[in-house]
């Protein structure tokens, strides 16, 4: 019986992938924290893994130049942060709001490190079968 | 795993700030610099940023870094002042001081290490979810 890592490790691996498109983003606000006009933006995190799942039905390729279906979480949609308070420049980065979300995101992101992880290590000890 | 994506998009923020940081040394160290003409006068630099363009184009990419665009010299006038006995002074009596705003610059230091303190947090939180990343499975 062959493992099947997608039905072994369930949603977490999309759910890596996606916390760190939204790490990306987050840290380009903070970046960007002085550049003009530039607006905050972030991924509805929900929204988005519920449509990469979605969208996650492979479709068979039984030919080279057939085009795969969409599994990949990059056409996530980036959103724009509402501000609490306008800026003279045009510019939406609130720091410490971002600072607050990078934070969230990270500890989110070893939540879903962990998970990954003691699915592995059950998977090892099923193959062990002490 | 973290993209090394993240390094340059703080990288190229960090690198802004620093800019940033040394036109702010540049203007108030010259604050003082006093000149007997109008054009050798020392003018407040300020750099100019800019989101990467592909980040304000395309809605669906992840943000990119901030390019600096460049360095701009204020337009506001110098400070003439009076002073016929000044060694430095024009045939008319007049002293030339530099347009630098010492308190405006304190405040844009302030802000500038600040925002570069964030990124340095945001590129060692990066690192180590990377580490932690690839001790994966053990």
């Amino acid at each position: 019986m062959a493992i099947n890592f997608d039905n072994a490790l369930g949603i977490h691996p999309q759910a890596l992938a996606l916390r760190e498109k939204r790490a990306e983003t987050l840290a380009a606000n903070l970046a960007n924290v002085d550049t003009p006009d530039y607006k905050a933006r972030d991924l509805d995190f929900k929204a988005v893994l519920s449509q990469t799942l979605a969208s996650n039905t492979r479709l068979e390729r039984t030919q080279a130049g057939h085009i795969g279906g969409q599994s990949t979480v990059l056409g996530a949609d980036l959103l724009y942060r509402n501000p609490q308070q306008p800026s003279l420049d045009g510019n939406t980065v609130e720091a410490h709001i971002e600072q607050a979300k990078y934070a969230e995101n990270a500890v989110q992101y070893q939540a879903s490190l962990r998970f990954i992880n003691s699915k592995f290590s059950g998977l090892m000890t099923a193959l062990r079968g002490e | 795993m973290p993209s090394m994506n993240i390094f340059n998009i703080a990288g190229s923020g960090m690198n802004a700030e620093n800019l940033r940081l040394n036109l702010v040394a540049s203007n108030i160290s010259n604050a003082n610099s006093i000149s007997s003409s109008i054009d050798e006068v020392y003018k407040s630099r300020q750099p100019v940023f800019a989101a990467e363009l592909k980040n304000i184009m395309d809605k669906n990419h992840a943000a990119g870094g901030v390019n600096v665009l460049g360095v701009v010299e204020s337009q506001a006038p110098p400070v003439m002042e009076y002073a016929p006995n000044h060694p430095m002074a024009d045939e008319l009596g007049y002293i030339y001081k530099p347009n630098v705003n010492t308190v405006e610059e304190m405040a844009n230091m302030m802000s500038a290490s600040r925002a570069y303190e964030n990124n340095v947090e945001v590129l060692n939180t990066a690192k180590n979810l990377i580490l932690q990343t690839l001790k994966m499975g053990q």
